[in-house]
């Protein structure tokens, strides 16, 4: 191996944390005291509620901005209507998610030990990154028809560079006196894989995923909305071409709960197994 | 372990006039001396010296440009399973934690763990009861335990020492030091200790090789008769003084010489 360097990193700050700090240390961080659950709840009612003061009070029409409580009651009322939606949307999320990341991570994983081949492959990368896969899909659906399949590929297509772009960042942190211990030890390469690079590289893995996946819901609702009688996206095209907007609110809702579900996941997959990152 | 008593005259470790070129820059020159069984020596010299380079020379990291290193007689061409490495700061892995990192070496070589070896380990350096902490949550010098009771872990008979101390405070490099006597007593391996820190050279071996840079070769070699343990008396003394400082002459002496 051509990157061992006897000339070894310096740790971040703050390795001295005393002892007798460790439960405070544990405890610390996401627990939050009475007070500010207090807080964070009036809030929301005075920001929910004086939003439908507002509106009401200034009369504004109901196509243009419905109030909280309509939309709350369109979302009850219609959510039988709107799940299957919201299933379709889901499938449409993880199929294409579970490819694109597949894919990306082994990319990023294999081009990242070949430095070479890395910088040749990099700029088709920030392509394919910087590229609105969006575009793509009248052309996907031209090809594959109005079925799953065009908006997966789609999908697909947008998270993959997302996860494949931060997982070899993650990759790239090669920790060249770990690496040396490991070998120390007459570590193959597979195990310097999977014991030094990969856990170094699982911060910055879950940043791609986390991005990707959300990168893939946009794109998977932007795909319906193109085409095709079904999911979240078509509601929204569909509601707002009918003007039923406490409903097209809802779905929209719904879609913020779901990339704010994404968000969550990868926070607490994060916290309790790249911690040590922090 | 496996090697033939009849050899226990040899030096357990020979640095055989090495040599390591890192492309057209030479690092180390002609580097000549032993290390007798059972010995503690020490290599010092200012930074960038070539210190690491040897060591990593010696553990069979990297191989060497011109010369040979032998243990027990046989040339070291790779990691050997009977040397231990302790790293510059700790190396630990902060994604595990004390347990997983202490039985990491046993995960590569894919050994069964000698629990009971690792128990009073972890004992004797003071981390009974941490097995579950996380690095980040250690301090320091907890951190460097940690890893000396991984580098011992599998029973090395010598051990490869690179400033383990350096970027601690002075009084728990002090407990350090002791630590480190005080497990060479009880174990007898044959330690090469790397430090910038002439005291610490001095309070620990029995010979101190003073390194001299660019290219890093050896300035000159001091025996250390002092007796054992080695208390704050022992340390305070006339011979100690002298000690001192007629190796921290030799270090100045070879730095104008090779500033010339
Ligand atoms: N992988 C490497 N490639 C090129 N030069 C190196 C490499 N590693 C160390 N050096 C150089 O070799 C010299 C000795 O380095 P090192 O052994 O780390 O010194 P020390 O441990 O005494 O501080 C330094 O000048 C350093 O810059
Ligand atoms: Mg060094």
């Amino acid at each position: 191996m051509g990157d061992i360097t006897p000339e070894f990193q310096k740790k971040r700050g703050g390795g001295g944390v005393d002892v007798t700090n460790l439960s405070a240390f544990a405890a610390g961080g996401a627990s939050r005291t009475q007070a500010e659950i207090v807080a964070i709840i009036a809030t929301a009612i005075i920001v929910i509620g004086g939003l439908e003061l507002a509106l009401r009070l200034f009369e504004v029409p109901l196509y243009i901005m419905p109030p909280p409580s309509a939309i709350a009651m369109a979302l009850i009322k219609d959510f039988p209507f709107i799940a299957p939606h919201l299933g379709h949307t889901l499938v449409e999320l993880f199929a294409g998610f579970a490819i694109g990341a597949s894919i990306g991570l082994i990319l990023a994983a294999v081009i990242t030990q070949f430095p070479f081949s890395e910088k040749i492959i990099a700029p088709y990368i920030l392509l394919l990154v910087t590229t609105p896969m969006l575009a793509l899909v009248p052309l996907l659906i031209l090809r594959f028809g109005f079925g799953y399949t065009p908006r997966i590929i789609a999908v697909a297509l947008a998270s993959g560079p997302m996860v494949m772009i931060n997982a070899a960042t993650g990759f790239r942190r090669v920790d060249s006196a770990k690496i040396a211990l490991a070998r120390s030890y007459g570590a193959s390469t597979l195990q310097i894989f999977w014991k030094i690079r990969a856990p170094m590289a699982l911060p910055m893995i879950l940043v791609g995923l986390m991005i990707g996946s959300i990168f893939g819901l946009l794109t998977a609702v932007g795909a319906e909305m193109v085409g095709g009688g079904f999911g979240l996206g078509n509601r929204l095209t569909s509601y707002s071409s009918m003007i039923q907007m406490p409903q097209f609110f809802a779905v929209v809702l719904i879609l913020s709960l779901l990339g704010i579900a994404i968000y969550v996941t990868f926070f607490l997959i994060g916290k309790k197994w790249a911690s040590w990152d922090a | 372990m496996s090697e033939p008593k009849a050899d226990d005259q040899r030096p357990k470790l020979e640095i055989d006039k090495v040599s390591k070129a890192y492309g057209d820059f030479l690092a180390l020159r002609e580097c000549d001396f032993s290390v007798a069984r059972n010995e503690i020596v020490s290599i010092v010299g200012p930074s960038g010296c070539g210190k690491t380079t040897l060591l990593w020379s010696m553990s069979g990291l990297h191989g060497v440009s011109g010369g040979e290193i032998r243990l027990d007689g046989v040339p070291i061409t790779k990691p050997h399973r009977d040397i231990g490495l302790v790293f510059q700061e700790s190396n630990l892995l902060p994604w595990r934690n004390l347990r997983g990192n202490i039985l990491f070496p046993y995960e590569i070589t894919g050994e069964t763990p000698d629990h009971d070896w690792i128990a009073h380990l972890l004992e004797r350096v003071g981390l009974k009861g941490f097995e579950d902490a996380m690095p980040g949550a250690l301090s320091g010098g907890m951190q460097q335990r940690a890893s000396i009771v991984r580098a011992l872990s599998q029973h090395p008979s010598v051990l490869l020492m690179d400033e383990p101390f350096g970027a601690l405070d002075s009084f728990t490099r002090e407990d350090m030091n002791r630590l480190v006597e005080e497990i060479w007593l009880e174990s007898k391996t044959t330690i090469v200790f790397i430090t910038h820190s002439i005291e610490e050279a001095v309070f620990l071996s029995d010979r101190v090789v003073v390194l001299s840079g660019r290219p890093g070769s050896v300035a000159a070699i001091h025996d250390i008769d002092l007796p054992r343990p080695r208390t704050d008396e022992v340390m305070a003394s006339r011979q100690v003084f002298d000690l001192m400082n007629a190796i921290k002459g030799g270090i100045a002496g070879a730095r104008t010489k090779a500033a010339e």
